[in-house]
């Protein structure tokens, strides 16, 4: 793996100072986020939607979680998150709750687009996260654009945009990249390399060795880390921060993983060979995670058991307060189509 | 002194600019050059780089970028250098754009100009009007502004729209028409025609461009005895209708006319709804005059047998007043 920097970056932009290590209580929010992300997708893929109460589309992030957690945990509030569909983590780092999210696949009024659209093609402003839309790639640009925005106001905030392998093939990737880095615009890059898009393996989707060999041709920086390694994304992302907080312009981290499911609920991923799924089971991020939090002594067994109760209790309660949720009048159909002129 | 639609155009953005410090502009060859038209000409020179982004040829990359932008709360002007580029941000428009406050409630506060139409010899790619592929996507609005006085007041409506926005401006409209505009401060309403002339005879229904081969076809039937009104579309999406069926209903006859090619055109939306909603009005049967199914030819005697003008409509008009 080439670790990858360009020519074109000024001196300042070279020498980023290391970050600081991670500790306990940053190690237990990992788990928490990364746990809840776990439970929550397994809820709805494998209860939820076999039981008929969701319908349409449901892709998970089974196995990636280390990849918004750790990624997630290193942006600041006020940054921009632009989402792929398998981040989950990103949302429950900002706040909605697991209710909200069961609501929002269920097609209630609770979810955070009450109904109008599915899964995870969900976002609020005010919590500065914004809708993935389904031709995956288009938020390429215009992620670069809230990052230009930014630039625009002098703001320290920077946007991070997550994507899938699939997604850097679309021309969208590579027009927003190249606009990115002409404007040297606050952006960071989170990849999520799981080598495959829907029943597409990587040496189908791209001829180089690794999504991050396309940065140096828009004079951006790369790095590749574990993605199946909480703390080496949270790293890397801290890296990345850095860089574009300091005015260097764009990012690219990529993570390496594996989607440890089909590419959605229906898809039961026959297509990938059966020992690519035995190698990366022994590579589960919140299996590593709970044994790095063993070894040094950041939580016992009994502690991490604790939490794991309290966040499935809370999952419990929310998939009733979901379930109770009432579904959206049709007579609101056409609401929001528009903004409602003054008056009305 | 009079100003051209190009010139009343770049006014608008201007004030706009001068207004509000989030309205910005984005587009290629915006900045040094000043444009391909020269609609942001001096724009650079007087608000400075941060406002007037000059971007790589990357056309879904521009409204892309303008989206984002919009999310933050500024408020971007972004140019397609030619409206037949437009196609190349399709998917930005249509899935991203258009259908954000209804899925989530995130306003798209953009403005995409793009210069439309033939007569320019501009050839395939230089002259389309792409403006029917946007009218029935759910979430855009549409303008397509045919004098200066409109072109100046719905750029200006559209930057403080909290929509996004498709601003068709016709080439050859730009330095063609001229008018004198109000000294001070004005807006044009968005979605709202008007009656560009009165009459009772006859109604032409139409918009950009072909609003003065109506006046040029509607000045030759005065002389023949019949009286034609005029009606300015101004805005496709969306549609002032009533202003349309009040006519109708006053004519009895009715053509509805424009450049972009005849079927699946803009005017086949207006004669539904003619036909749905004032049909007992009506003496003669609805007559539809566009470009032919056809690419838009480079070579001049093609032009020119493609694009509709006056002597196409008066033929047709007097068909439909014998009718």
């Amino acid at each position: 793996m080439a670790a990858i920097e360009s020519l074109a970056l000024p001196g300042a932009c070279r020498k980023l100072e290391e970050v600081p290590a991670p500790n306990a209580r940053l190690a237990r929010k990992f788990y928490e986020y990364m746990f809840l992300m776990r439970e929550v997708e397994d809820r709805i893929e494998r209860k939820l939607y076999r039981q008929g109460k969701i319908l349409g589309g449901v892709y998970v992030g089974r196995g990636q979680e280390a990849i918004p957690v750790g990624a997630g945990m290193a942006a600041a509030a006020g940054d921009m998150l632009f989402p792929s569909h398998r981040d989950m983590g990103l949302f429950f780092i900002r706040g909605v709750t697991p209710g909200q999210i069961f609501a929002q696949y269920m097609g209630r009024v609770g979810g955070l687009t009450r109904g109008r659209d599915a899964n995870m093609h969900m976002g609020d402003l005010q919590l500065k996260i914004i809708a993935i839309i389904s031709s995956i790639g288009a938020g390429v640009p215009v992620s670069a654009g809230s990052a230009l925005a930014q630039k625009y106001r002098g703001s320290k905030d920077i946007t991070w945009c997550f994507f899938g392998d699939g997604a850097t093939s679309r021309g969208d990737w590579h027009e927003g990249l190249n606009f990115a880095s002409v404007q040297r615009v606050p952006l960071v890059l989170v990849c999520n390399n799981n080598m495959y898009a829907y029943s597409t393996p990587l040496e189908k989707q791209m001829a180089c060795a690794n999504v991050a060999d396309r940065a140096p041709g828009y004079g951006m920086p790369a790095e590749i880390v574990d993605g199946n390694d909480v703390f080496a994304v949270y790293r890397a992302a801290q890296r990345a921060a850095a860089h574009a907080r300091a005015g260097c312009g764009p990012y690219l981290i990529e993570c390496k993983t594996f989607r440890m499911t089909g590419h959605s609920a229906h898809d039961a991923g026959d297509y990938v060979p059966k020992h690519l799924w035995d190698e990366w089971a022994a590579k589960d991020p919140l299996e590593g995670l709970r044994r790095t939090m063993l070894e040094n002594g950041w939580a016992s067994e009994e502690e991490i058991e604790e939490d794991r109760a309290r966040l499935l209790a809370e999952i419990d309660a929310a998939v009733k307060w979901a379930e109770q949720c009432p579904y959206p009048d049709p007579s609101e159909l056409l609401d929001g189509v528009y903004e409602k002129p003054r008056g009305e | 002194m009079a100003t051209t639609y190009v010139e009343a155009i770049r006014q608008g953005i201007w004030e706009e600019m001068e207004r509000d410090p989030d309205v910005f502009v984005i587009g290629e060859d915006i900045g040094v050059y000043g444009g391909a038209f020269k609609v942001t000409a001096g724009m650079l020179e007087h608000f400075g780089e941060r406002r007037v982004v000059d971007t790589p040829l990357c056309e879904s990359g521009v409204v892309g970028a303008a989206i984002g932008a919009g999310f933050q709360g500024l408020r971007p002007v972004a140019e397609m250098q030619f409206a037949d580029f437009i196609s190349c941000a399709f998917d930005q428009i249509v899935n991203y754009a258009a259908k954000c406050r209804y899925r989530w409630n995130a306003p798209v506060p953009i403005v995409i100009r793009a210069p439309s139409g033939g007569g320019i010899h501009g050839g395939p790619f230089h002259s389309q009007n792409p403006e029917a592929w946007f009218t029935r996507v759910p979430g855009l609005k549409v303008m397509t502004p045919a004098t200066a006085y409109d072109a100046k007041g719905l750029i200006k409506s559209a930057i403080r729209d909290n929509d996004p926005c498709l601003f068709f401006e016709h080439k050859g409209l730009y330095r063609r028409i001229k008018e004198d505009l109000p000294e001070g401060e004005y807006t044009v309403p968005i979605g709202r025609a008007r009656i560009f002339r009165e009459g009772r005879d006859l109604t032409i229904a139409t918009y950009g461009a072909m609003v003065y081969v109506a006046q040029e076809a509607a000045e030759t039937l005065e002389r023949e005895g019949v009286s034609v009104e005029i009606v300015d579309l101004r805005t496709l999406l969306p549609v002032d209708e009533e202003t349309v069926l009040e006519s109708v209903r006053k004519t009895s006859r009715v053509i509805v006319l424009h450049e972009d090619t005849v079927t699946g055109g803009f005017g086949a939306e207006i004669a539904a709804r003619i036909a749905e909603r004032a049909f007992e009005y009506l003496d003669a049967p609805v007559v539809r005059i566009g470009s032919p199914d056809c690419p838009v030819p480079f070579s001049p005697p093609l032009e020119d047998a493609f694009l509709p003008n006056a002597q196409k409509v008066l033929e047709r008009a007097r068909q439909l007043c014998a009718y």
